[in-house]
């Protein structure tokens, strides 16, 4: 069976006045059909560059020295411009953070809604009552009405439910999420988690949702891959990561987060130390500087140590105690 | 301060571009400076024996209808040059400096009474201002810093104006209010520092447009008086001349190419080097 | 014992419309009320949070304590000084420092981190016998080594820049410090460090601290009090323990239901709140949280419920309030 979205060992590099700066490396992820994988990491981590990359709208200064990125077996990284403008969208649809980015501010909702369905058959009305009835799927009241509406009269929370109906509209096999609840309120973010997951059952695409927040990720996602520095460092099921991480910096990450802590306590953890510089990243272990069972051993590249089936950590010394 | 200076002609040196400015800059403001010590001839003296004279060992660059070094005359013409556009840059900047700062800090009425005085000023076309100001004022170098003030500090007073206020909406200048700083203190060591950058940098692209304007100015008749050696008063020999003698059009030409090109690339070079977002990327 | 900080019906309003259009609006409608009768009670030696989501006026609540926007009505009384009759603020922003959300655009961008934290003992003219030992003393009690004096405010991570905050925020020893969302910008794995920084520099100087957050993961060990904000004013005050588990306020219990949790098992059925949070120009009338609230009744939409003392500790203003107890321990 072939997975919805595959990342083979994609590694990519900046060029800077300080030399090659290895955004990515080796990372590989694979999006099963129907599941929603969460990429989790902190700042730095390479997610906006994994994006990028997937839509292969890269800097000019970027270089891809090696990986494959496939889309429902289709290789992505060799595809011509032409087709490329054909899969964006069509086959592989991305919610930003800020629905700003993705609405122009100067036409209507109901005409956006309309023009990206122009390979779609069917005439202008036929198009506006699919784009009406999607946004009342997503749960947007009055969604006839809003079709006339402007994106800058929208709130924040309408504006990316917009987005999200204008992403499932397309019907893509792949839905990429890029922090699509961090500018929202609490209250907010809870609305548009449980959106995602009914369009999710609803159109059966695969998701691939980036987020810095572990709590988004654990509700949402089945699968997780943490990220540290443009590494992979652990991959798993959302429940065996979250409970039995490998990982010293997922195990550390968890720790970090004061929402798994039901008591008061006068010395909240963190991770002392600061990101590896990515011009000249260690040898062997990315991690090794700021982790407490670092060894000799770790300056050699680590193994993708099994953790339980389908869930591994690279590191020399993985598991609950470290071996 | 003194650090940040080193750094940026640190960073300027780096860049070719930026090199490639400098050295331009750098002679022009030479040659100005010890016109006199380099000039081969006096540039005044006329030589009517050696009227329309190729270019030679003797004559770099020729002599006009008179007899005079075109070479020396350029010489000298630098001087002028330079020195209207300093002085003009310089008062129209000043102005414009504190006329922006004021629109940007002053109550609302003041900001819109302020924009449409810049907009008017900017709307009106420079030499028509010029052949009237030349009308009712004496022929000199005056009048025509006069004209490049009246013409040119709108602009500076624009850009003033929307960088303070973009940073007088920021979190810093907020978080300055809020530990109790005075008005005085925010503007000078808050604000002004970081509406200086920009302001540098349109000053320097600034100069070449008034280094023309002069030239025009004395093309036309009404800029410097007559005998004064200037770029423009010889491009306006070299044009009456055209069809005998080319050479001293072109050589006329040459310096203000120069001052052009390099003031232009410097403004440039300052604006990729300030402007982190632009300094990131390269 | 009376309280340190004191606000008694605080009202901040905004221009809702400008220049020649407010001529055409109704009087009424050419201003919003971002804050709307705000009373609130600050002991010294205390940690009270602010929380609320985004509009609900916490930010403006601690920019008009410190003159930053002016009150439209009310009173603020800061250790026996009345600050709503135009006091010395001069004198005041000296007792009283603020940090702000964004760690590195808070700090003037021309400056070397030494200027930024002796520019409090500059601001107040205070001379200094050792500038060198002195900024080194405070960046250090903030947990930065010496080499960061000569840096910009750019060349700091957000952690980093956050420390500098802090040590400037402490440089005049302050009576009361409002902190606003001091986690905003930092990954989790930096935000323990400032939140420890922040709670030791407390304990040692006997700081009074009003923190504005929505990360509501942290109040259980930042806050002793927490304040609920919706729409300008405030619906729900007790202590940290009480309204994590037991919150009188339907509005207090969604958002802290809200909260996605680190936890895969954890998942739940829990109450999603309909709807958003309405404008400040489209307040409901009576009780603001009526349209959204799972408990509301119908004359929700015509009482304005006041601040009064819960059943279970603190002050809601609720006309059913939960009656719920705190599971016993």
């Amino acid at each position: 069976m072939t997975a919805a979205l595959q990342i083979d060992d994609l590694t990519v590099h900046y060029a800077t006045r300080e030399g090659a700066l290895q955004a990515l490396r080796d990372v590989s992820i694979t999006v099963p059909e129907g599941k929603i994988v969460g990429v989790v990491g902190e700042s730095g981590c390479g997610k906006s560059t994994l994006i990028n990359a997937l839509l292969q709208l890269l800097p000019e200064n970027a270089t891809l020295p090696a990986g494959r990125i496939t889309l429902e077996g289709e290789d992505v990284t060799h595809a011509s411009t032409r087709r490329l403008r054909q899969m964006r969208g069509q086959e592989m649809s991305v919610i930003f953070q800020d629905p700003m980015t993705s609405l122009n501010p100067v036409l209507s909702i109901g005409r956006q809604m309309r023009d990206i369905q122009y390979r779609q058959p069917g005439n202008r009305t036929e198009k506006d009552r699919r784009s009406a009835n999607m946004l009342g799927r997503v749960g947007i009241p009055d969604p006839v009405g809003k079709l006339s509406a402007y994106p800058h009269e929208l709130s924040g929370g309408m504006r990316q439910r917009v987005a999200i109906a204008m992403a499932a509209l397309m019907r893509p096999r792949v839905l990429i999420a890029d922090e699509p609840t961090t500018a929202l309120d609490a209250t907010l973010e809870v609305q548009i988690i449980e959106l995602l997951k009914e369009i999710q059952r609803e159109i059966g695409c695969a998701i691939l949702f980036i987020s810095h927040h572990l709590g988004v990720i654990a509700e949402l996602c089945d699968r997780v891959v943490v990220m540290y520095a443009g590494v992979a460092v652990e991959e798993g099921p959302v429940e065996d990561v979250f409970l039995r991480p490998g990982h010293p910096y997922t195990i550390k990450l968890i720790e970090c987060d004061p929402g798994r802590l039901k008591v008061r306590v006068a010395d909240l953890p963190s991770i002392p130390g600061s990101l590896p510089d990515l011009t000249d990243p260690p040898a062997g272990c990315i991690f090794q500087d700021r982790c407490e069972r670092a060894t000799e051993i770790c300056a050699t590249p680590p193994p993708r140590a099994p953790q339980r089936p389908g869930h591994w950590a690279a590191c020399h010394h993985s598991g609950p105690e470290g071996s | 301060m003194n650090a940040f200076r080193h750094t940026l002609l640190g960073r300027l040196l780096a860049d070719p571009l930026a090199v490639f400015a400098l050295a331009i800059v750098t002679l022009l403001v030479v040659s100005a400076i010890f016109a006199d010590v380099i000039a081969p001839h006096d540039p005044t003296a006329m030589n009517l024996v050696d009227r329309f004279a190729t270019p030679s060992t003797t004559y770099w660059m020729g002599t006009d209808n008179l007899g005079r070094d075109t070479f020396s005359r350029l010489l000298q013409g630098g001087r002028i040059a330079l020195y209207v556009a300093l002085t003009a840059v310089t008062i129209s900047g000043l102005i414009g400096l504190i006329l922006g700062m004021l629109a940007g800090f002053g109550p609302r009425w003041l900001d819109n009474a302020l924009l449409f005085f810049f907009d008017t000023l900017r709307a009106y076309p420079t030499i028509i201002l010029a052949l009237a100001l030349a009308a009712l004022m004496p022929r000199g170098l005056g009048t025509v810093i006069i004209v490049v003030v009246i013409t040119s500090f709108a602009e500076y007073g624009r850009v003033v104006r929307t960088q303070t206020l973009s940073l007088k909406n920021s979190e810093f200048i907020l978080a300055e209010r809020a530990m109790g700083a005075s008005f005085a203190r925010i503007v000078f060591h808050h604000i002004l520092p970081n509406v200086l950058g920009p302001f540098f940098i349109l000053a320097a692209m600034n100069l070449p447009v008034v280094i023309t304007i002069e030239a025009g100015m004395s093309f036309l008749g009404i800029g410097v008086p007559p005998g004064t050696p200037s770029w423009g008063a010889t491009l306006k020999d070299g044009f009456d001349y055209i069809r005998t003698t080319p050479w001293i059009l072109l050589s006329g030409g040459l310096p203000l190419i120069l001052a052009t090109v390099g003031f232009t690339f410097l403004g440039e070079a300052l604006r990729d080097q300030l402007d982190p977002r632009l300094r990131k990327t390269r | 014992m009376t309280p340190l900080l004191s606000l008694r019906d605080v009202v901040v309003e905004f221009p809702a419309v400008g220049g020649l259009k407010a001529l055409l609006t109704p009087p009424e409608k050419r201003r919003v009320r971002a804050l709307d009768g705000v009373s609130l009670e600050v002991t010294a030696g205390e940690t009270l949070a602010i929380v609320g989501e985004s509009g609900s006026g916490k930010t403006t609540l601690a920019r008009a304590i410190n003159g930053l926007v002016p009150l439209a009505g009310g009173q603020v009384t800061f250790d026996g000084t009345p600050l709503h009759e135009s006091p010395d603020w001069h004198a005041i922003r000296r007792r009283v420092a603020m940090m702000f959300q964004d760690p590195v655009g808070s700090l003037s961008p021309r400056k070397t981190v030494r200027d930024l934290v002796l520019e409090p003992f500059a601001i107040h003219g205070l001379p200094l016998k050792d500038r060198q030992a002195k900024a080194v003393q405070l960046l250090e009690d903030a947990g930065l080594g010496p080499d960061f004096l000569n840096r910009y405010p750019h060349q700091l991570s957000g952690g980093q820049a956050r420390r500098v905050g802090v040590a400037r925020a402490l440089a005049l020893t302050p009576t009361l410090v409002l902190a606003d969302e001091p986690t905003a910008g930092l990954d989790v794995s930096v935000q323990g460090e400032i939140l420890n920084l922040m709670n030791r520099i407390k304990a040692d100087h006997g700081l009074t601290t009003l923190i504005i957050t929505h990360n509501l993961n942290i109040l259980r060990h930042i806050a002793d009090r927490i304040a609920v904000m919706y729409l300008g004013r405030i619906v729900e005050v007790g202590p940290v323990e009480r309204l994590l588990t037991a919150p009188a306020h339907p509005y207090t219990r969604a958002l802290m239901a809200a909260n996605p949790e680190p936890d895969p098992t954890a998942r739940r059925e829990r109450i999603v709140l309909k709807g958003e949070t309405p404008a400040l120009n489209a307040r409901p009338p009576g009780c603001e949280f009526h349209p959204r609230c799972p408990v509301a009744r119908p004359d929700c939409a015509t009482r304005i419920p006041r601040l009064e003392p819960a059943t279970t500790g603190g002050q809601v203003a609720c006309h059913y309030p939960l009656t719920q107890e705190p599971a016993p321990a």
